[in-house]
């Protein structure tokens, strides 16, 4: 229904409805998450060449799903913010940038843990390792721009813009770093090829995935909500829950 | 009499830039030394052997190349910002993205250029020749201006913020990937005694992209930046 | 011709004004006055299509101006605080770069009689460097002489100029509204406008 979204598009009315829905994507956060880890770390069975160590994957490969999937929300919110002009769409996209950059950060570390035992060091320049690298740069740059621009609306339409580019090259940057891995022959890590994955192991990821899309949608309402109090703090409504709250 | 003609706007910012850049030649210099003794560095810091610094001369030139650009975005816009020439480029009535493919022109022949030309003097140095030689001018050729075009985009973003220069790398950098990984892979693969069609291709497809969209997308930036 | 309506702006979270209307006519000036911080430089960069409204529109000949977008701005001349002269050309190379950018090309005779006319004789080939402030302004200035613009919008453009080049740009002002231009104009000095119909817009009570 078309109305209902336009409704919601307006931050008076998200904001009591993004209240109401933040506990519940939390506890759902939260069950998958412990759901997931179990499932993960007693129920999968162990790999024969790689033992328990692989058990990182869990969460490495969720959060780097959702490290690269956030930016295209990112940027999509980004783009219907630039083009119809509509606030909340900024403060989605702005509000999704912390989230996406800890999760390519908590890939990245993951990574590290699983190259460890893996290889035998720490880091090694493997193509996912290195676009997740260059993702997390992205990140930066996209918040780093918002936090140097003083008036709200240029740092939400100069951002919006620089997400919008990134996600033109994101896949040619991908694409470039797989190239360049091929022709340097690099480590890389990768599930035993051999074996197929067990279906209990692609369940647990999943679940994960969507523990962490739980987490992402609070987080991200929660973050929204400050955002709306913050830029709306002259308008009415906003003295009102203030007036509310004080009492 | 009337400035008429698509590319009229392109051709007067060019031509002024220029004749800009001719009166400040320091500028200029700058940015070509700067090139140079990042280049000269690196076998002090990695040492003289020259197995090494033939397998690293690609990619170290092509580093420079991209720190040498970068280090120079920062006066794209941000002379014709302080003086107010850039409100009257917004308010012309000539397309804006086509004055800025004039500014990013010139500002490629006034850095990027001049990168080019050195570029096998430099080679030279690391002990490279014959055919490495000839691609490494060939990539930088393709590869500089896809370097202006992209900058101008972060250039446009950050104009008239404090810390612009260190904000700009943070944007800009992670663009360049693309650019450096097929243009240091070209050199590298033809001194292994390999073809380079693919790098040099993927190269042009890249500046054939950021010719298409990076003047369009930094006129938007430009517009946003000025509000 | 040039109509606003209900125009509001926002700087940071401040409102600087809402509903505003104005309406200009062929021939006539628009004097906008207010304190500082009222949102003069602000309304005159949006009359310019620099900056979008937060509410309401500019409206062209009955067109969003937004909407018109390179046709707008062939038809308008604007002069903020900044003259846009770049210090290491000369008078004339900086006058033949601004009104090229405006999209006309004089020859170099119009443009040195420009020059001469705002008073710059003998001095258009010196890099503006050397020139004043005041010269500088001039220089600046000269552009609207040679502009075939029919809406001029001009901050503050009293500002460092002397006597003798305040009445020359009164009288530039006087004979472009009576040759049917329109003009908007905020100052801070005491001027004297008595050609045309001049309406008076106040911000910031």
């Amino acid at each position: 229904m078309a109305p209902n979204w336009f409704k919601y598009a307006s931050p008076a009315s998200f904001y009591p409805l993004a209240g109401r829905l933040v506990p519940w994507f939390g506890a759902a956060a939260a069950l998958l998450t412990v759901l997931g880890l179990y499932l993960g770390f007693f129920v999968a069975p162990t790999d024969y060449k790689q033992g328990e160590a692989y058990r990182i994957i869990f969460i490495h490969v969720p959060a780097a799903w959702m490290s690269m999937f956030i930016y295209l929300v990112m940027a999509f919110y980004a783009g219907l913010g630039l083009v119809f002009n509509t606030r909340l769409s900024a403060f989605m996209a702005r509000s999704l940038a912390p989230t996406g950059a800890l999760f390519t950060f908590i890939a990245l570390w993951t990574g590290a843990l699983w190259g460890k035992p893996m290889w035998g060091a720490w880091w090694v320049w493997d193509a996912r390792l290195t676009s997740e690298l260059i993702l997390l740069f992205l990140y930066l740059g996209y918040m780093s721009l918002q936090a140097a621009i003083e008036d709200p609306r240029r740092a939400a339409r100069a951002s919006g813009l620089l997400a919008l580019i990134g996600a033109v090259n994101v896949p040619i940057i991908y694409f470039s770093v797989q190239w360049w891995n091929t022709l340097h022959q690099g480590a890389s890590i990768s599930m035993s090829q051999g074996s197929t994955m067990a279906a209990t192991m692609l369940t647990a990821m999943l679940v994960m995935t969507l523990a962490f899309w739980m987490y992402t949608i609070a987080v991200v309402l929660t973050r929204v909500r400050c955002e709306i109090l913050e830029r709306e703090r002259h308008s009415e409504w906003v003295a009102e829950i203030a007036a509310r709250e004080a009492r | 009499m009337g400035a008429t003609g698509l590319l009229s706007g392109t051709r007067y910012v060019l031509a002024r830039d220029l004749t800009l850049a001719g009166r400040r030649v320091t500028d200029v210099l700058t940015t070509l030394f700067f090139f140079v003794i990042v280049v000269s560095l690196f076998p002090l810091g990695v040492g003289p052997e020259a197995g090494t610094l033939r397998a690293i001369a690609p990619g170290i030139l092509w580093v420079a190349a991209l720190l040498a650009t970068m280090l120079s975005l920062g006066r794209l816009f941000t002379a014709d910002h302080l003086d107010g020439t850039l409100e009257q480029m917004l308010l012309s009535p000539q397309p804006l993205s086509l004055i800025v493919l004039g500014k990013v022109a010139a500002h490629w022949l006034v850095t990027g250029a001049p990168l080019v030309l050195m570029s096998p003097l430099l080679g030279l140095q690391f002990g490279l020749s014959g055919a490495p030689l000839g691609v490494l001018m060939l990539t930088l050729l393709l590869g500089t201006p896809v370097l202006s075009l992209i900058g101008a985009m972060g250039a446009a973003l950050t104009l008239g913020l404090r810390g612009g220069g260190a904000l700009i790398s943070l944007l800009v950098l992670p663009l360049y990937v693309p650019v450096l990984i097929f243009g240091a892979g070209a050199v590298e693969a033809v001194a292994s005694g390999l073809e380079a069609d693919a790098h040099l291709s993927l190269l042009g497809a890249l500046l054939v992209l950021a010719l298409c969209f990076g003047p369009w997308v930094t006129a938007a930036a430009l517009r946003i930046s000025l509000e | 011709m040039l109509r606003g309506h209900a125009l509001a702006a926002v700087r940071g979270d401040r409102r600087l004004f809402a509903g505003l209307e104005f309406a200009l006519d062929a021939g006539e000036l628009l004097y906008v006055n207010g304190p500082n911080g009222s949102g003069k430089t602000t309304l005159l960069r949006m009359i310019c299509g620099l900056v979008a409204p937060a509410e309401g529109a500019i409206l062209w000949h009955g067109e969003d101006i937004r909407a018109v977008g390179d046709a707008y701005r062939a038809d308008m001349a604007y002069l903020g605080h900044l003259p846009g002269v770049k210090d290491e050309l000369s008078g004339l190379e900086n006058l033949r770069i601004n009104c090229r950018l405006a999209g006309r090309d004089p020859s170099g005779a119009e443009l040195a009689r420009a020059l001469g006319e705002m008073g710059l004789d003998g001095l258009e080939d010196l890099p503006a460097k050397v020139l004043s402030q005041g010269q500088r302004r001039r220089v600046g200035l000269a552009r609207l002489r040679l502009s075939r613009a029919r809406l001029w919008v001009l901050d503050e453009p009293y500002v460092a100029l002397d006597r003798a080049a305040v009445e020359l740009l009164q009288a530039q002002i006087r004979g472009h509204l009576a040759r049917g231009g329109l003009a908007v104009l905020t100052t801070h000095q005491q001027v004297e406008m008595d050609a045309g119909t001049t309406r008076e817009l106040r911000l910031g009570i």
